[in-house]
């Protein structure tokens, strides 16, 4: 069968995963509007700095540029994308279509996400679908590589995607969203990106009980750059299954207004060097939401070069 | 119970613009008990809609709207009252308006948004617990709904933003799955919980829904 992209520029996260290596990617938030300047100078800026870049699908329900279509242009631009798929704006033929589309443009990595719910967005009015959710979107692409739509209709050819999915470790309570997590990895999820963590010590009692749970799936931490103690207030107060402790809440706290963000950057670059250093888990996942100029930056004060890892 | 808010009268005005003889159909049932159709809302809109220097040609309000027989049998027997309306302003849920859709030709107004089919807590406090899915899939959930109660009508355990229990899209909502949880734990069918659930059948009952009884034998 004939691949738009014959020749892939990067690995795969598949096969830097399976072949042990540290996985670093970062994240591009598509605009709102059809100016995509901005979107391109941070794809080019990241797309050798992290092994791929995961693509938000209108993220906090926002409409904005497509994830789909931005996956592509990451991919014409010699980088590796992450596609996110969420269930709230498409139901599972649409979603079909689109992975069949994403599969004949080379992406070979989507992240299965229910999705964010509507009234949190800018399109309040608007329908929700959720015909299907994340488990189920985890096996529609499974039914997909088996040749086969959710309809039960053969495919004239197959696809094939590394399926990865995510996790709460703060999630309260925590046994539900275990449980969950462990059907997820039998719906066919074979790698995991994390909610955003900051409490290390909880991270690690986290990935204690996910390792007894499967020792081979491959689990990311995922990381949100601070950039000021009222961001660190608003995602204790409103922001689900993100918890800022203490020590860093006041670490920020005492940074004077001029070294908010190289406060952010120090701590995100520790959270990266314990990671690897400790061995904690597969990978880390940069989320600087807006600030994804010091992605490299951060990478660097981390000591991290991927073409060294 | 289908539940019911009134909407504003100015919005009601607006419907009733150009009508100055108007019949006021009320409902014995669930418009009753939401007090937003039942003998004195409906006595209250009269006096309002006089004030407004409208004609209340009539009013009536009787069990079950939604019956369609029942509601031409009482449009027969307000027949004069009915005959002099230029239209009908109905106090009850949509089902209701479109049964006096049917009674008559005239126009017809709703006077309610219809919300959703509620369990009430207590008076005046209801909450939906079934969306009426065509496919009841309450045993394999502690008899606890995840397709209507989870926000996001998810079969497979809580999204990410559930938050000590409560919704991510209201913290005033408990989380569905946070309720099925411990509910499964309860009675020791956790099991259930570990199962995956398929796609559900949104056609199940297909829209419109319609439904005819084969007669039992004897009638
Ligand atoms: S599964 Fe839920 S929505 Fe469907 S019939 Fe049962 S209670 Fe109602
Ligand atoms: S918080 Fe709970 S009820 Fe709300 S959408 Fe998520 S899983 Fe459903």
């Amino acid at each position: 069968m004939t691949l738009l992209i014959e020749k892939h520029a990067k690995p795969s996260i598949q096969e830097i995963l399976e072949s042990g290596t540290f996985l670093v990617t970062g994240e591009i938030g598509p605009p709102k509007g059809s100016n995509i300047d901005e979107m391109i100078h941070h794809i080019d800026l990241l797309k050798d700095k992290v092994h791929a870049m995961n693509i938000t699908d209108n993220q906090s329900s926002v409409m904005r540029y497509p994830s789909l279509g931005t996956a592509i242009l990451i991919k014409e631009r010699g980088g590796e994308p992450n596609l996110q798929v969420t269930c709230r704006d498409r139901n599972r033929l649409a979603i079909e279509a689109d992975l069949l589309f994403a599969y004949t443009r080379g992406i070979r990595s989507v992240l299965c996400l229910t999705g964010d719910s509507i009234p949190v967005g800018d399109h309040k009015d608007a329908k929700s679908v959720f015909d299907i959710e994340s488990v189920q979107l985890l096996q529609l692409i499974r039914n997909m590589e088996e040749g086969k739509d959710l309809g039960g209709n053969e495919l004239n050819e197959p696809v094939s995607f590394y399926k990865g999915a995510i996790v709460t470790p703060e999630a309260n309570p925590i046994e539900p969203q275990m449980l969950k997590f462990r059907k997820k990895i039998e719906a066919g999820a074979q790698w995991f990106q994390t909610q955003a963590v900051y409490d290390m010590d909880n991270f690690k009692r986290f990935m204690e009980q996910a390792r007894k749970i499967d020792d081979k799936v491959k689990i990311c931490a995922g990381l949100v750059l601070l950039t000021g103690p009222g961001q660190i207030k608003y995602m204790n107060n409103n922001v689900p299954g993100v918890f800022v402790p203490e020590n860093l809440a006041k670490e920020m706290e005492e940074a004077p207004k001029e070294e908010r963000l190289a406060t952010g950057i120090r701590i995100c670059a520790r959270q990266i060097r314990m990671c690897i250093d400790e061995k904690l888990c597969d990978g880390v996942h940069i989320m600087a939401i807006g600030k994804e100029d010091v992605v490299p930056q951060i990478l660097e004060e981390a000591g991290v070069d991927i073409t060294k890892l | 119970m289908i539940i019911t808010k009134s909407k504003p009268f100015e919005e009601v005005l607006k419907e009733l613009e150009g009508e100055s003889k108007i019949f006021i159909v009320g409902c014995g049932s669930c418009a009753t008990t939401c007090e937003t159709g039942g003998e004195e809302q409906v006595a209250e809109m009269k006096k309002r809609l006089e004030e407004e220097g409208k004609t209340v040609t009539g009013t009536t309000v009787y069990e079950e709207v939604c019956h369609e027989l029942n509601t031409k049998r009482k449009f027969r027997e307000n027949k004069e009252a009915v005959e002099a309306a230029e239209g009908f302003l109905v106090m009850c849920c949509g089902a209701g308006c479109q049964s006096v859709r049917e009674a008559t030709e005239k126009a017809v107004h709703p006077a309610c948004d219809t919300v959703f089919l509620g369990n009430i807590l207590r008076l005046g406090n209801f909450e939906e617990k079934c969306s009426l899915c065509g496919e009841c899939v309450l045993e394999d959930f502690g008899a606890i709904c995840p397709v209507t109660r989870c926000h996001k009508g998810i079969l497979n355990g809580p999204c990410g933003g559930t938050d000590n229990g409560k919704c991510e899209t209201d913290r005033e909502k408990d989380c569905a799955w946070t309720l099925i949880y411990k509910q499964l734990e309860k009675e020791g069918k956790l099991d259930r919980f570990s199962r995956i659930y398929g796609p559900k059948n949104w056609q199940a009952n297909m829209k419109p829904g319609r439904v005819i009884f084969e007669k039992k034998g004897g009638e």
